[in-house]
């Protein structure tokens, strides 16, 4: 519902109406009565009513009735919960948690995972590391396993494949769900497969009467089977839980995960030219527009903070970036993690473009611009000196960090 | 120092005609492999020897291709890593996943558990070789790479992130040598059960509004962008408002 302020009619009706169950609650709020020596005090704040432009109305013609009440729009809906006391079984789902968030991947799996458990099983996630994800419960984790700890963390699938055996001995789940993405489900699914000596069925895209259907080859041929106990699932599997609430109760492993030992050492990640990746799968996007005046001042922050350039129709058509810059309808459809808009106004072509964007955050002077209320962070203010700014606090954070490693 | 490195190929299918090429991801692990080892290089195929695309990797510079020789439907696993076994390879690469049959991409997986190799994903480049190890880089999605340091022998996949293949001359594809070994023939039992079929496309999915009211149907089909819920900053100064994005960029993990 919207914030506009209206009028209720039937709550003035209420209010006029003296033998109506709800009358005594529909009265505007007393704003006179007698003080403690005898003296009548008012409130005046308490006259009046507030119109349906969210301006107060006084009305002394003594036909105003209803309550001052402001009627809120609070429409949160209470999800049904989905409670599995005693699980007949498990289904195990290892979402990816790109960023430490479920992916609209890992969403879809959760909800095959429902389709397999019913109404006796539980969906239990395995989740390695810390993570931000605080949606567990609305996208469907019956039982949320984490498993922490130094060894899990950086590049470690051998090590994680230890972990899912120990979840395997456990709680033997009827079926295992990974994302078939590139983003580590894949990876780790035909690792622990291997580990397992399973079959898996992969590139699956739909699971129906005891069979799953998977893309097979190069994507020409379908492959049709039995259903396997290791699924790794492609995108848009199935549709993501949206009508129930879970528990999200936590478990924990009875025994300790054996350490393997490493053959691959995690040497950290390599800096990349962000110039070089393509606008269409750059993780981290800087875009400027109509509003930065400074451009080598926007080249040297993109520079310093190592993210991929892009920009709005205007500062392509005037020239200060190039056209295969572009981001919005008639430029690149991006899917960056992080979209930070500089001096952009959010036109609808560049809001579409930027639709599949996680966290976007806006630096502009007018407060009211449709990028603001796209945006989870704005700030409100001169590009330039913002951008100097954020230049020197980058610079300032990696200075202590190398003080730190030092 | 030369590394003695084997490049697994296949078979590929052209993805709009289905007609028999060689295998794009194959073709990488080839290109690799020659910049690895030059002429060292040893290819190595499992199935027909008659099959005429197998002369396409061939005709990237090689002498010979060995041909490990199976009917169409067998296993090429024991095959391979019995082969492999006794090879004494440093490296091995293959494409990550077969263009024909079931393509699940567990075959190098399944290798490097009998062989008790580690195992690297999308290889992107081989930086050094040396003191039975080696230090690689690794294609991760969007564009980013990582460096990881592993112990020789190993066996790694490549993707399209690693070197285009160089083009297959025709010359050399046919004076090239296919050398055919006989093995002992595995079935898949996976084809007694599973069918093939042609893939049908996949419908796009439809944004269902489960909306209970009249108003809230209105509200879906007229909603503009997400309103509310931003943190905004007003009247700070340009470096209150730089440090809560720099806290931002940092949390999210893009600025390191």
């Amino acid at each position: 519902m919207s914030d506009i302020i209206r009028r209720d009619p039937r709550a003035e009706w209420i209010a006029r109406n003296r033998l109506h169950p709800l009358h005594a609650a529909m009265q505007p709020a007393l704003h006179s009565w007698m003080g403690p020596n005898g003296v009548i005090r008012k409130n005046p704040h308490g006259v009046g009513f507030i119109g349906p432009n969210g301006i107060k109305r006084i009305d002394r013609s003594g036909a105003q009735q209803g309550g001052a009440v402001k009627r809120s729009a609070t429409a949160q809906v209470q999800l049904p919960l989905h409670q599995v006391p005693a699980p007949a079984f498990y289904i195990s789902v290892v979402p990816d948690m790109v960023g430490g968030r479920l992916s609209s991947h890992d969403r879809d799996l959760l909800g095959l995972a429902h389709q397999l458990a019913g109404a006796d099983g539980a969906v239990l996630a395995v989740v390695f590391g810390e993570h931000k994800e605080s949606a567990f419960a609305t996208a469907g984790v019956d039982r949320l396993l984490v498993l922490e700890g130094e060894e899990f963390s950086g590049y470690a699938p051998e090590q994680r494949v230890q972990g899912l055996r120990a979840v395997d001995n456990q709680f033997n789940p009827r079926h295992w769900l990974l994302p078939d993405s590139r983003s580590g489900g894949g990876e780790l699914g035909r690792r622990f497969a291997a580990a397992l000596g399973e079959r898996p069925a992969t590139r699956v895209w739909q699971v129906k009467d005891q069979e799953c259907i998977g893309r097979a080859g190069a994507g020409l041929q379908d492959l049709a089977r039995p259903l396997a106990r290791l699924i790794l699932a492609a995108a848009e599997c199935a549709e993501p839980v949206s009508e129930t609430r879970h528990e999200a109760l936590p478990v924990e492993l009875s025994t300790s995960v054996v350490r393997s030992l490493s053959r691959i050492e995690d040497l950290g990640a390599v800096a990349v030219d962000p110039a070089a990746i393509p606008m269409a799968e750059a993780e981290f996007i800087f875009s400027g527009g109509n509003g930065v005046k400074d451009w080598a001042l926007f080249h040297q922050t993109a520079a310093a903070l190592g993210a991929t350039e892009g920009a709005s129709r205007v500062a392509v058509d005037d020239g200060f970036m190039a056209r295969d810059r572009q981001v919005g309808a008639s430029g690149t459809w991006v899917t960056a993690r992080v979209y930070v808009a500089v001096g952009i106004s959010g036109a609808i072509q560049h809001l579409q473009g930027i639709g599949a964007c996680d966290k976007v955050v806006a630096i502009n002077l007018d407060p009211g611009c449709d990028m603001i209320k796209r945006a989870d962070l704005s700030v409100i203010g001169e590009s330039a000196a913002i951008l100097q700014a954020l230049i020197a606090a980058v610079e300032a954070y990696r200075n202590d960090g190398r003080r730190d490693a030092a | 120092m030369s590394t003695n490195v084997i490049s697994l190929v296949s078979i590929g299918a052209h993805p709009t005609s289905g007609r028999p090429r060689r295998a794009d991801q194959d073709a990488r692990a080839v290109e690799l492999g020659l910049q690895l080892a030059g002429d060292n290089l040893q290819v190595l195929h499992a199935g027909d020897v008659a099959e005429p695309a197998l002369r396409a990797y061939l005709g990237m510079g090689l002498e010979q291709l060995h041909v490990l020789e199976q009917p169409p439907g067998a296993d090429a696993l024991p095959a391979l890593t019995a082969y492999l076994r006794d090879a004494g390879a440093q490296v091995v690469l293959t494409g990550s996943q077969a263009e024909t049959g079931e393509g699940s991409g567990m075959l190098p997986f399944l290798l490097a558990e009998g062989l008790g190799w580690p195992l690297v994903i999308g290889l992107a480049q081989v930086e050094s070789i040396n003191d039975g190890s080696a230090l690689v880089l690794q294609a991760l999605p969007r564009g980013q790479r990582r460096r990881l340091k592993v112990k020789l022998p190993f066996l790694a996949t490549v993707d399209n992130a690693a070197p285009k293949p160089r083009q297959s001359a025709y010359g050399p594809a046919r004076r090239g040598e296919l050398a055919a070994d006989d093995v002992e023939v595995v079935e898949d039992e996976l084809l007694a059960v599973a069918t093939l079929q042609p893939a049908k496309p996949r419908p796009k999915r439809l944004k269902v509004i489960k909306a209970k009211s009249g108003a809230d149907r209105m509200k879906a089909a007229t909603a503009k962008a997400s309103g509310g819920g931003g943190q905004v900053l007003k009247g700070v100064t340009a470096q209150a408002g730089a440090e809560a994005i720099l806290k931002l960029l940092i949390e999210e993990g893009v600025v390191r």
